[in-house]
């Protein structure tokens, strides 16, 4: 069993007897200090790392087969090796601005244990030469910003950033940046839109993957906070350490935030690969269940933009390849649980709403075709569809995302299911995303949308000869 | 008077410094003017080109792509009632019912004596704590509809000044990089070498 020690000041967060990497500090209050963090470790991992030299270093991430937690799931050391030879400077940009909807480990991170990310750009900075780093945290996270802010002066004051680091010729700063609320920025090429300025708008791929053409036109890195949160444990602790942690696909740990309709809903760090969303939603040591004993109706295994499980994929693991299989993804860590009580069509208007919102209006498909699926959506809930805009939603969507749309398989429908991924007719994931909770809802809960329409009325067309005889 | 005041021109100028292109530092001096004025003003959008060598439309083209920036006054307190998936599944609607009446306007708008505004959000980052609100961007938990009167009745009363600045304050602290730490930020047109720490021999692959 789990106590909740934590929860005053780490809400949501719940502790278990588990490999911790990344919250091996939370049960600290003052964790976010450099006394607390030196305390515990801090800061050995980039002694290590300065040990070993940036490409042995490189070659401890390569090894630990660290895949990316911002939602691709791109090994980071593969990611890093894709720099083209003798471009300089390089850059590391952190992707700090976590909005996609159930995601909630990043800002923990962030505020819980600022130290962790810092050290972990400073490895990735140090093994893939990377000159200059920026720290972009969504703006609606001030006491990420306040407590980074004030991580980043104990530590350039101390030494470890800045100038020759540590009395190294390793130099490197690290830039705090404030994001102005746009979830598309969360994009890789968007986010660095945004750094340089501009609309955080995605740009074209290729010619511009960061790691070749990223911020100025220059080699650049783009890793998510919690990929970089691990860093100092593998450098402190060898490859290794890490890969005996999880499977050998998916190894390490991961944090993942399961909310909606359970009944304790929490940010937990599991173990990555092997445990499965029935261990997660109905686990003792996890969500102990779904409230009031109703049933589990379906759930977002991978943040809003992953098509939905059904009660049948709760043996499906916390593993990519298996999750592809089953029809989804598991994206950024972020699983949203709906009991019977839930009206399907209207939640997928939620989410639906949020994503046509958040279209930055480049690509056509997406910014008509995820306002089409937002106002069709809103139609059939306030009772107003027909039969033809069930018709019109696979249409819309088709536009988006052209051929089989994935989806898992329905042993109450007798149906099977398409394997992730789809193909997409967008720059970035916000169109796809917009359809995929409402192709999700509309194939595998077919009759609450039928029982919401009427039968199209009949087109009439007036003859001429009436008209004109 | 709503240009940035001169103490904060010589921040513009120290977060400027920071970047390699001026224009990377245009995100954070629109928050610096917001938190000068509570909102991004026509004469500060100005003085932030003249600072940065850009155009005005420039500035408001980019301006205008973010939800954060507000064009024209808002509450002392900016409101946001998240919306998205999670708390929607646990009664942020009523919650943003609840709040439309207590405060006696709707979504979208701002109380008449300037204290509130109250803005419908998306995810806030916070889901396992539905429903949740922001106010000035500061998170509240589990927000009951007793919870948002109580509240709404702190900030009448200033109880919470110590822990919600007024809108436009992001952090409360701010970075400052000690100029004899500081790397520096070239322009990368003018870098042509690997940093000293990469041996030339192997620091490609």
């Amino acid at each position: 069993m789990t106590t909740a020690i934590t929860r005053e000041y780490t809400p949501g967060f719940y502790e278990g007897d588990r490999p911790k990497i990344v919250t091996s500090r939370f049960e600290y209050e003052d964790s976010h200090t450099l006394e607390r963090y030196l305390a515990t470790g801090g800061y050995e991992g980039l002694k290590a790392a300065l040990d070993k030299g940036p490409e042995a270093m490189a070659g401890e991430v390569k090894a630990s087969t660290l895949l990316g937690r911002g939602g691709a799931g791109f090994p980071a050391g593969v990611k890093w090796g894709f720099t083209p030879q003798g471009v300089w400077p390089r850059y590391l940009v952190v992707n700090g601005d976590e909005s996609e909807p159930g995601t909630y480990k990043d800002r923990l991170l962030m505020e819980r244990d600022p130290h962790q990310l810092i050290e972990g750009s400073l490895i990735a900075s140090y093994a893939a030469g990377l000159s200059q780093c920026f720290l972009y945290v969504r703006g609606e996270m001030p006491l990420a910003h306040e407590r980074i802010a004030q991580a980043l002066d104990d530590a350039y004051a101390a030494g470890y950033v800045g100038k020759n680091i540590l009395g190294t010729d390793f130099s490197v700063d690290i830039v705090l940046h404030w994001g102005a609320g746009a979830y598309v920025v969360g994009e890789e090429t968007a986010l660095i839109e945004s750094l340089e300025g501009e609309r955080g708008m995605p740009r074209l791929k290729p010619p511009y993957f960061p790691a070749a053409v990223g911020l100025y036109q220059q080699p650049t890195i783009v890793n998510n906070v919690e990929t970089l949160a691990n860093l100092p444990f593998i450098a402190a602790n060898g490859s290794a350490a890490y890969t005996a942690i999880g499977t050998e696909t998916s190894p390490g740990t991961r944090m993942i935030a399961i909310s909606g309709h359970v009944k304790r809903p929490g940010v937990y760090e599991i173990i990555n690969g092997s445990t499965t969303f029935r261990d997660l939603i109905y686990g003792d040591e996890f969500c102990q269940g779904i409230r009031d004993d109703n049933e589990l109706k379906a759930f977002v295994p991978g943040g809003g933009s992953a098509p939905w499980f059904l009660p049948d994929q709760l043996d499906v693991p916390f593993e990519a390849k298996e999750a592809s299989a089953a029809g989804s993804m598991l994206g950024s860590g972020a699983v949203m649980v709906m009991d019977s009580t839930t009206d399907i069509p209207e939640a997928a208007l939620t989410l639906t709403r949020f994503y046509a919102h958040e279209s930055c209006g480049k690509c056509v498909p997406c910014r008509e075709g995820g306002t089409w699926l937002m106002r069709i959506l809103e139609r059939i809930c306030s009772g107003h569809g027909t039969d033809a805009d069930l018709a019109q939603i696979l249409e819309v969507g088709q536009s988006i995302c052209p051929g089989d749309m994935p989806h898992a398989p329905s042993q109450r429908l007798g149906l099977g299911g398409v394997p992730f991924p789809y193909k997409m007719t967008t720059i970035c994931f916000v169109g796809p995303s917009a359809y995929a909770p409402v192709h999700s809802a509309l194939t595998l809960f077919p009759e609450e949308f039928e029982a919401r329409v009427v039968p199209a009325p009949k087109r009439v067309s007036i003859p001429l000869a009436v008209a004109g005889s | 008077m709503s240009r940035l005041s001169d103490h904060n021109v010589l921040l513009a100028r120290e977060i400027i410094s920071r970047y390699p292109r001026k224009k990377s530092a245009l995100i954070p001096l629109l928050h610096l003017s917001q938190e000068q004025n509570g909102y991004v003003t026509h004469d500060a959008m100005k003085h932030l080109a003249e600072l940065l060598d850009i155009t005005p439309a420039e500035v408001i083209g980019t301006a205008t792509f973010y939800e954060m920036f507000k064009f024209e006054p808002v509450g002392k307190y900016v409101i946001n009632v998240c919306q998205t998936m999670s708390c929607a599944l646990l009664g942020s609607d009523a919650l943003m019912h609840h709040a439309e009446q207590k405060l006696g306007i709707k979504a979208g708008s701002t109380t008449d004596d300037g204290m509130f505004t109250l803005e419908p959000a998306e995810c806030q980052a916070a889901c396992t704590e539905a429903p949740t609100l922001q106010v000035n961007y500061r998170h509240r938990y589990r927000v009951t509809t007793d919870d948002f009167d109580r509240m709404i009745d702190d900030l009448r009363a200033g109880k919470l000044d110590d822990e919600i600045p007024p809108h436009g304050t992001l952090g409360r602290n701010r970075q400052h990089i000690p100029a004899d730490r500081f790397v520096g930020a070239p322009d990368p047109d003018d870098v042509h070498e690997g940093p000293a720490w990469i041996p030339v021999s192997v620091g490609d692959n």
